[in-house]
């Protein structure tokens, strides 16, 4: 023999393949008839607030990006640069501005959320709690440059934010 | 003006039940492979929890026209390095044995003699009733034999002039599976003509519904039968031919969009076949149990027979996806084991025991004239024959309570002193 052959030593007595066999028949036969587990995914969908039963997202979920806004509708953001500075992906470019009061501002601030690995860091890093992750999965687009989230279009998401952590047990114990 | 007085009344009658009986049957069968395509993927979902596809049509019906409009829309290639003559071929080559078969075996009760007379094209006239099948050949059981052999060389060709090894390995497993599985496919089914007397399909019918099914007097004909049935159309567990854990897709693997659908269509085909096969020669083909008045011809017998074939059919197809979803592939050496050497031998000495029996009840216990006495003597011997291969192949024990040994031995395992007594 040129190739060798691994040959299982199968036991000789005390094991019924055809009882096996009907056994896995039976088996597969009972469970024509359970309850289907399938989620109809664009008619059904995940909700936070799990009103379908189905199933929902983690409110640790790291989706698409949101910026928050102040009481008076501007983004908190106060281009401290932070935010660029821990991304791993390198995924957001910001440059600054200032008003005339002296209040930093981004004048640019983009999210290619191609790159990004939704790793969080940005959310945790930023001291006025203005960029987070989101609670948000659906992000066709038809084309790729559509994937570059600019400031406005980070601001007008309305979906939920992060929590980051299980906030019942936040140190994840 | 043409003679046409060739076009007899008896032959325009012929032509016009011949016809009509084609057409109905290959749009039937051609129905019936696209919908069990749909019916696998639904019997899988269901088994494993899901759905299966329900977006197309009403629950998913309009999947098999969805699919079908895809495969033909879609991009054919040809891999370079293919043969570009035999890999056209190969599908095809695959695909028409596959259709051939429904050809011959008969799908009802046959249907009164007929005599009527239409404007402008004359006369039909139709002597005797008309057999609900489409070619009913005096040698309809050998053809099935001969045709689905032809198979295989679709598969082979397909494997070998895509020029891919995958292909070439999945065409030479099938052909050596699909030769090996023949012979003892074709052996267990000589003990049917021992006791119908007759190769053709009509007669193997008509000699059940005068008896009993020959699931009965030949329960071991059926049990190797079916399992080469499963060879020969490669299905689980003997699907080594396409193996998609290990050869891609196997032979199919170069091929795309409609030629790729042809070998799809020629699997359901062959699935059919089988199954009408199994349900013809053992189960009665299209009789209606414990009645007799399904045989005299008529429409109403016609329509009720046919969906009571319809319905064994339709039980053995579910049969083969019901194996499919259940038992794991057989490794290549198993399988090779397996036909060579316990079906053949098996389905070669059955042949013997019941040729012996029937010479036994015939000559000796004078049971030529009582065939109930005889179906029982051979029921009796078949069914011990049966008890005597599953005792063997199960090693020494018949499949209840066979697993007691292991139990044993891991009772020992977890309590090795024995300190629970």
């Amino acid at each position: 023999m040129t190739i060798g052959v691994k040959v299982m030593k199968r036991p000789e007595t005390g094991v019924s393949y055809i009882r096996a066999t009907l056994k896995g028949m039976s088996l597969t036969f009972r469970h024509l008839f359970r309850p289907t587990v399938t989620m109809q995914y664009p008619e059904e969908r995940s909700a936070p607030e799990a009103e379908r039963g189905a199933w929902t997202l983690s409110t640790r979920w790291r989706g698409t990006h949101r910026m928050l806004a102040d009481e008076q509708g501007r983004s908190k953001c106060v281009a401290c640069g932070l935010c660029p500075q821990v991304c791993p992906a390198n995924c957001i470019k910001l440059v600054p501005g200032e008003d005339e009061e002296g209040n930093r501002y981004p004048l640019i601030y983009e999210i290619d959320e191609f790159r990004c690995v939704f790793c969080g860091y940005c959310q945790e890093v930023c001291p006025e709690e203005a960029i987070h992750v989101g609670v948000h999965y659906e992000n066709a687009e038809y084309s790729r440059d559509r994937f570059v989230y600019d400031l406005e279009r980070l601001s007008s998401q309305t979906h939920l934010v992060s929590t980051l952590w299980d906030p019942t047990d936040p140190k994840g114990e | 003006m043409i003679d046409l007085s060739w076009l007899t009344p008896e032959l325009k009658g012929y032509l016009l039940a011949s016809v009509i009986k084609m057409v109905v049957v290959f749009s039937i069968v051609m129905v019936a492979v696209a919908y069990s395509t749909l019916l696998e993927r639904k019997v899988s979902a269901w088994m494993q929890y899901r759905i299966g596809p329900n977006r197309a049509g009403w629950g998913g019906l309009g999947q098999p026209i969805a699919d079908g409009i895809k495969n033909i829309v879609k991009e054919e290639t040809l891999p370079a390095s293919a043969n570009p003559v035999i890999f056209t071929l190969a599908p095809m080559i695959a695909f028409i044995p596959a259709l051939t078969l429904s050809a011959v075996i008969p799908f009802a009760a046959p249907l009164p003699a007929f005599e009527f007379t239409l404007p402008l094209l004359g006369r039909f006239v139709h002597e005797g009733p008309v057999a609900m099948v489409v070619a009913d050949l005096p040698v309809g059981f050998l053809f099935v034999l001969a045709i689905s052999s032809l198979g295989v060389y679709g598969i082979a060709l397909a494997g070998w002039s895509s020029n891919s090894k995958y292909s070439l390995l999945g065409g030479i497993r099938s052909s050596a599976q699909m030769i090996s599985y023949e012979v003892a496919m074709g052996i267990a089914l000589v003990p049917i003509l021992l006791v119908s007397g007759n190769v053709s399909f009509g007669a193997i019918v008509a000699g059940q519904q005068h008896g009993a099914w020959y699931i009965l007097p030949l329960g071991l004909s059926f049990l190797v039968y079916l399992i080469s049935g499963f060879a020969e159309t490669n299905r689980l567990p003997f699907d080594l031919p396409e193996a998609e854990s290990e050869l891609v897709a196997g032979y199919h693997s170069e091929y795309s969009a409609m030629k790729f659908s042809l070998f799809f269509i020629a699997e359901y085909a062959n699935m059919l076949t089988i199954s009408a096969m199994v349900t013809t020669l053992f189960f009665g083909g299209w009789d209606i149990p414990f009645t007799h008045w399904d045989e005299i011809p008529g429409w109403p017998q016609m329509l009720l027979t046919g969906a009571f074939f319809v319905a064994k059919v339709f039980f053995w197809l579910y049969f083969f996806m019901w194996i499919r979803w259940t038992l794991p592939r057989f490794r290549y050496d198993q399988l090779m084991s397996l036909g060579w050497k316990v079906l053949l031998p098996v389905a070669l000495g059955y042949v013997m025991v019941v040729a012996s029996t029937l010479y036994v009840a015939d000559s000796w216990l004078g049971l030529a004239a009582r065939p109930l006495a005889r179906l029982l003597v051979l029921t009796a011997v078949s069914w011990s024959c049966l008890f005597v291969v599953i005792f063997a192949l199960d090693r020494g024990a018949v499949i209840s309570g066979a697993d007691r040994e292991l139990q044993l031995r891991r009772a020992r395992i977890r309590d090795p002193v024995g300190a629970e007594g």
